[in-house]
């Protein structure tokens, strides 16, 4: 047994933390504030973390805490793991990275209501409110714990991202959700008994799993947005059974986040958060419907031809799709674009929210490839500049720029917000095949009239117009 | 007024506040929203810190699971605010203007 390290901070008042914990706070909200504009972004990051500074520090000197040695270790461990992590993730393995950041921060703060809970020799002595909310913590955290990881297994291949389920899966996760919060109400009762303890955390942690499971690998974006709001609902919880208003408001904060990039996520793909839940469209692989295809025909275009399109355009728009970033492509696409602007060329990109894998993700892929982010415009910017464009370059995206979603009712994606990328002269696309994406829906635009193809790996293709555009 | 009561009052505040200011984030920089956010969620590393440190009243098992909820809280904080200032870092503007 290591010898206890005694705090030998000085004991502030309860009073004086909680002034500090509003300082914190305020550093927070003003951190976020920031994060409306790229321009001061960072600096609203580093914000945030100065309050999150703040707020460990002054907790230390919280009267409560009297044996420093496991805090210590506890930093010393978590901080470098979360360190090699945030420094080592490649850009494309964002969305894996937060699944994973997300299941630590809910995990943490059900074992906080938990330890909070063990703290107590006598448990009767909690009052009810404490009771409801710890147990209320425990089932919001545990549940955002497996979830996430299994959102991350999906994301990484290791859990097959097509849906997973059988019938009445959705029964037993209502079901089971019915039961903890019965579960809950008889802990408040009797809190002695700790098995009912046991059984709360087993079941929530089990709900995470079967409530992520049956969800497919596209719908992933939309999960992620939604654990991160459970990991800050989870945080306040613990708040409201600490009674520490610094959890609680930042808990709300990051609760309102995840909410509202969930709600964007599904208008993008057009499915309400209902169906993504409980439905189990959008699996990996969707087969494709054949349609009437044989009977159309595309235009083929090469390297050269397409370099001397773009080349003597006045304004290309560059919509760039997940196939640009599996194919590693983004680099030769900022040569291209690089060299098309030294020409005179006007050069924008369309950004549709899902043209990654979660919100925001292309934009931090060519920011990668330092693409400036003025040139990096979202869908409602885009639209009105097609019909003045000369080429729109379509890579690697495919339902995103799919007419379908304005013209046939009948379509699955019928709806869906898309980029009008056929108001342009011409558009080209940028693709392996002429297979359909994810909602396995064939798209006319490949066989319209203004539309040439130019067929292959995207990396190849474009590094093959990087070449070409030296020749003329 | 209960502590609970209070408590959720700060919370709905708190909530409205959030929705105001994350509403108006460019969906350009939703990743890093995200992300920091994520960090900002690892807060409750507040709450492990009193698990943890609180005197063993004869708990041993209370400050594993605060040294537990420590390493998990930190792996947040430190990964998700790093990760968040790695990516805003790439975010430029056009130089040659």
């Amino acid at each position: 047994m290591l010898p206890t390290i005694s705090n030998f901070l000085p004991s502030l008042p309860i009073d004086a933390i909680q002034i500090i914990y509003l300082v914190a706070a305020f550093f927070f909200i003003r951190g976020i504030k920031l994060l409306n504009s790229p321009a001061t972004a960072r600096k609203g990051n580093q914000l945030a973390a100065l309050g999150m500074l703040i707020g460990i520090v002054v907790t230390l000197f919280d009267q409560q805490i009297v044996d420093l040695e496991w805090i210590i270790a506890g930093v010393l461990v978590g901080g470098l793991v979360g360190l090699i992590l945030a420094k080592k993730v490649a850009m494309t393995a964002m969305p894996e990275l937060v699944a994973v950041f997300n299941g630590f921060g809910g995990g943490a703060s059900a074992l906080v209501a938990w330890g909070e809970f063990s703290r107590y020799a006598d448990p009767t002595l909690m009052t009810t409110d404490s009771l409801i909310t710890t147990g209320l913590s425990v089932f919001i955290g545990s549940l955002t714990f497996t979830g996430s990881f299994v959102a991350f297994g999906k994301l990484k291949g290791f859990i097959s991202g097509n849906a997973i389920t059988f019938p009445g899966l959705n029964v037993i996760n209502i079901g089971s959700m019915i039961g903890v919060f019965v579960l809950v109400g008889f802990f408040t009762v009797d809190p002695t008994n700790q098995t009912i303890f046991w059984i709360i955390l087993g079941l929530s942690l089990l709900i995470g799993i079967t409530s992520v499971i049956p969800i497919g690998g596209a719908d992933m974006p939309v999960v992620i947005s939604l654990l991160n709001s459970y990991s800050g609902i989870a945080a306040a919880m613990a708040g409201f059974v600490l009674g520490n208003s610094l959890l609680i408001i930042s808990g709300a904060l990051v609760g309102a986040a995840g909410l509202i990039l969930t709600n964007v996520m599904c208008k993008a793909m057009n499915r309400s958060l209902f169906n993504v839940i409980f439905g189990t469209f959008g699996g990996d692989s969707s087969q494709s419907t054949g349609g009437d295809s044989g009977d159309k025909t595309v235009r083929e275009t090469s390297a050269e031809d397409l370099a001397i399109q773009v080349g003597y355009a006045s304004k290309v728009i560059i919509v760039p799709g997940y196939g640009l970033a599996v194919a590693q492509a983004q680099h030769v696409l900022k040569e291209v674009a690089s060299k098309l602007e030294s020409r005179g060329v006007q050069v924008k990109y369309g950004i549709h929210p899902v043209a990654g894998r979660m919100p925001g993700h292309m934009n931090v892929l060519l920011a990668e490839a330092d693409v400036p982010y003025d040139q990096l415009l979202d869908m409602d910017q885009i639209n009105p500049e097609f019909k003045t464009t000369d080429v729109v370059l379509i890579i690697g995206a495919n339902d995103v720029v799919n007419p379908v979603a304005k013209t046939e009712p009948g379509s699955p994606i019928y709806g869906m917000p898309v980029l009008n990328v056929e108001e342009a002269k011409r558009t080209i696309v940028l693709k392996r095949s002429l297979s359909p994406g994810y909602a396995g829906i064939d798209n006319p635009l490949f066989y319209a009239e203004n539309n040439q193809m130019f067929f292959g790996d995207a990396k190849k293709s474009l590094s093959a117009l990087n070449e070409a555009l030296n020749d003329i | 007024m209960s502590v609970l009561i209070f408590s959720l009052f700060i919370f709905v505040l708190a909530c409205f506040i959030g929705f105001e200011l994350i509403a108006k984030v460019p969906p350009t920089l939703h990743t890093p929203l995200m992300s920091g956010a994520n960090a900002i969620s690892g807060i409750t590393i507040v709450g492990a810190l009193i698990v943890a440190g609180h005197s063993a009243v004869g708990s041993q098992a209370t400050q594993i699971i605060g040294f537990v909820a420590i390493v998990f809280a930190t792996i947040n904080v430190v990964g998700g605010f790093m990760v968040t200032d790695r990516m805003l870092e790439m975010f430029k503007k056009k130089e040659d203007e």
